[in-house]
């Protein structure tokens, strides 16, 4: 394997990307815009993708309907979409390279079941409560959930095996009381609370792309600069320390960007599972492993992913929507037995 | 077959007899939560009456409860703790993995799965068809998550293992999610027994699935000494003479029996197949002949109790017993993980 690295340097930072990442990220930005203007364009009502450009660009397309559905209805649930996509796609990132483990995602050590149970909790108790008030109880449980197994996972310094063990076992009991939720209310509640745990960006507004938007703001540029870090730290915990990593420190921010990114998806579409886990795979195969080029990467990919899978779900079964987090998990499968496979031949 | 541990004829009488014991008190302790089990319900009926329902059934109200209602539950959580133990026991037993249980390992989400694909293909279902369909979910899942499990950095570790089976289940029960909202008739029939529930339960039932619970635990005790000698790790156990590959294939039959059937009798109930093993090693350390059947009772207790608080709890409405051994067990779990796996 040939080592082609691209070194960027300026004064204050320096940073060193494979060869291929730039090239990747282009391919996939197109890719992106293709998928988003698909995506809009589909439906009960299909738009050519000409009037899409040139509604989102605000040019006339002589026909006044245009406007309306793309900028009300289609046009903020994709972006909805493709947010959501990167913000898993991130957290999924960084558990795996914190844990070092190639299954840890965000849905499987536990934050989206935190994150589960507080919003179920609001739909089947309080189903009258207005609908801001889901995400904001979502983004609660995650917090709340990561705290938990963060601090029952310190044992002299936080031990990424336990935070996987504790995630699991606290899961256990939040979904418990999940499914007692689901036992115990009314049934039109409870299929309510159902078609949001399986992940859904149906009807989603523009008050989502924006409540969603300063999380990314924040926490994006934060792993991106965090992505040397997570090097060190993928190699063990010795290694790290000796290479002068603070390991506690970085191990800690590095955990609160990724429950910050999940719990904010998490809160804005519910449970879409497998982005986190596939997208950091996928990129692996595109730009290999070096953290710095590797979250870009995958952040895009989950993003197509999740736009992708939105269409998907709207078109396969129309009038029927899949929630996409159903389609999610359906290509995620093949994906995962394929990757188990592809390792056993190693 | 005489092995080299009973050249020694009957040297070790003491511990056994303090152990059978131990058991026979374990059967007491087990029929006292029975009877209280079949006492406790919304009409109160005396301790004579139900005595007089065995003896003389003149089918009065009273005595049809009993017998149609209270007993067949009472039996059922019996039959599925024990199983659940049991499974509990030999998987740990031979993965030497302290953190096996057939709900943390997917084993019970894959049946679960299964049989909902099933009702939401076929309509309702007879019962043997049910438990087959159970059956067919808990082994393709077990097989999968140990081959998951094996593929992993360091083969099949507990860690391997439980996040494999963690992931089976998140991506089994999206599957199941996904289904329950295409069909809301579905949902409405299985979502109590989804959670993990003994009520409602006929006799039938029962009596349908007693012959494979029955055969899987006969098949566990039989391997008492094998899961012994594997539990000291699988080379130790080559080298004494143990053919390893049957021993596995012959525990894997009967864990995909006792799962199985406890999953189509009672749904997923999680946490005993865990927490009863590691109660029973604290009495008895490392005799698989023992331990086994000392899971089968302690087993079926817990779950009997577990049962009555369930009911008891918010009279008069009722939980579903796995979100009673979830809410008890997953803390076990924690503490264990955070006892056991060193960093």
């Amino acid at each position: 394997m040939s080592f082609d690295w691209l070194v960027i340097r300026s004064p204050a930072i320096s940073f060193r990307i494979d060869r291929r990442v730039p090239f990747i990220l282009l391919c996939l930005a197109v890719a992106i815009v293709v998928a988003m203007v698909m995506n809009v364009g589909r439906g009960e009502y299909p738009i050519s993708p000409l009037d899409i450009v040139k509604t989102v660009l605000g040019l006339d397309t002589g026909n006044p309907d245009h406007a309306f559905v793309i900028q009300n209805l289609r046009l903020p649930r994709t972006l909805v979409a493709f947010m959501v996509g990167v913000a898993l796609a991130i957290s999924g990132t960084i558990f795996q390279g914190l844990t070092r483990n190639p299954l840890a995602d965000p849905s499987i050590i536990g934050i989206n079941a935190g994150a589960s149970l507080a919003a179920v909790v609001v739909i089947v108790l309080f189903p009258s409560a207005p609908i801001y008030t889901l995400p904001l109880s979502a983004f609660a449980g995650a917090l709340l959930m990561a705290i938990l197994i963060y601090s029952l996972a310190w044992n002299n310094g936080s031990s990424p095996i336990l935070l996987i063990l504790m995630g699991i076992g606290l899961s256990a009991i939040a979904s418990a009381i999940t499914s007692l939720m689901i036992t115990l209310g009314e049934i039109t509640d409870v299929s309510n609370a159902l078609v949001w745990l399986a992940g859904s960006v149906y009807g989603r507004t523009w008050e989502q792309v924006f409540s969603l938007l300063p999380w990314l703001i924040v926490f994006v540029p934060m792993a991106l600069t965090l992505a040397r870090h997570l090097n060190a730290l993928n190699l063990g915990d010795d290694v790290a320390k000796s290479l002068g990593s603070q390991v506690e420190w970085q191990r800690g921010l590095l955990v609160l960007v990724g429950v910050a990114l999940a719990g904010a998806g998490v809160a804005t579409a519910g449970n879409i599972a497998f982005v986190g886990l596939i997208a950091p795979h996928l990129g692996r195969e595109l730009v290999g492993a070096t953290h710095e080029g590797l979250i870009p990467t995958s952040a895009l990919l989950g993003g197509v992913i999740v736009v992708m899978a939105d269409l998907l779900g709207r078109t396969l079964f129309a009038p029927i929507e899949l929630p996409c987090g159903v389609v999610t998990a359906a290509i995620g499968a093949p994906y995962f037995l394929y990757l188990l496979i592809r390792n056993r031949k190693k | 077959m005489i092995k080299a541990t009973t050249v020694s004829p009957r040297a070790l009488k003491k511990p056994e007899i303090s152990a059978l014991f131990g058991l026979v008190l374990g059967l007491c302790m087990l029929l006292i939560c029975l009877v209280y089990s079949v006492t406790l319900g919304a009409a109160e009926i005396s301790l004579g009456r139900i005595l007089t329902s065995f003896i003389s059934f003149d089918g009065s109200y009273d005595h049809l409860v009993i017998q149609t209602v209270r007993l067949p539950r009472s039996l059922i959580a019996i039959l599925v703790g024990s199983a659940l133990a049991v499974s509990g026991a030999l998987m740990q037993g031979l993965t030497r993995n302290p953190l096996a249980d057939p709900g943390i390992l997917g084993i019970e989400s894959g049946a679960a799965l299964f049989v909902v694909v099933a009702i939401f293909v076929f309509g309702s279902l007879s019962l043997s068809v049910y438990a087959f369909v159970a059956f067919l979910g808990a082994g393709v899942t077990a097989v999968l998550v140990y081959t998951l499990g094996s593929l992993g950095r360091g083969g099949a570790t507990p860690l391997n293992l439980t996040v494999a089976g963690a992931a089976l289940t998140a991506l089994i029960s999206s599957f199941t999610t996904a289904i329950l909202i295409v069909s809301q008739q579905t949902l409405e029939q299985v979502r109590f027994w989804l959670a993990g529930s003994l009520s409602g339960r006929d006799f039938n039932l029962f009596l349908q699935l007693l012959p494979f619970v029955g055969i899987g635990l006969i098949v566990a005790f039989a391997l008492g000494r094998q899961i012994t000698t594997m539990s000291l790790g699988e080379d130790i156990a080559k080298g004494l003479g143990q053919q390893t590959a049957w021993i596995k294939i012959f525990t894997a039959i009967s864990v995909v029996l006792l799962a199985g059937s406890s999953v189509a009798l009672a749904g997923p109930i999680g946490f005993i197949g865990l927490v009863v093993p590691h109660i029973v090693r604290f009495y008895i350390k490392a005799d698989y002949r023992w331990i086994l059947p000392y899971c089968a009772v302690l087993g079926a207790i817990l779950l009997l109790v577990a049962d009555i608080a369930a009911r008891l709890l918010l009279k008069p409405q009722e939980l579903p017993v796995g979100v009673m051994t979830a809410i008890v067990g997953a803390p076990f779990f924690v503490y264990l993980a955070k006892l056991k796996v060193k960093k």
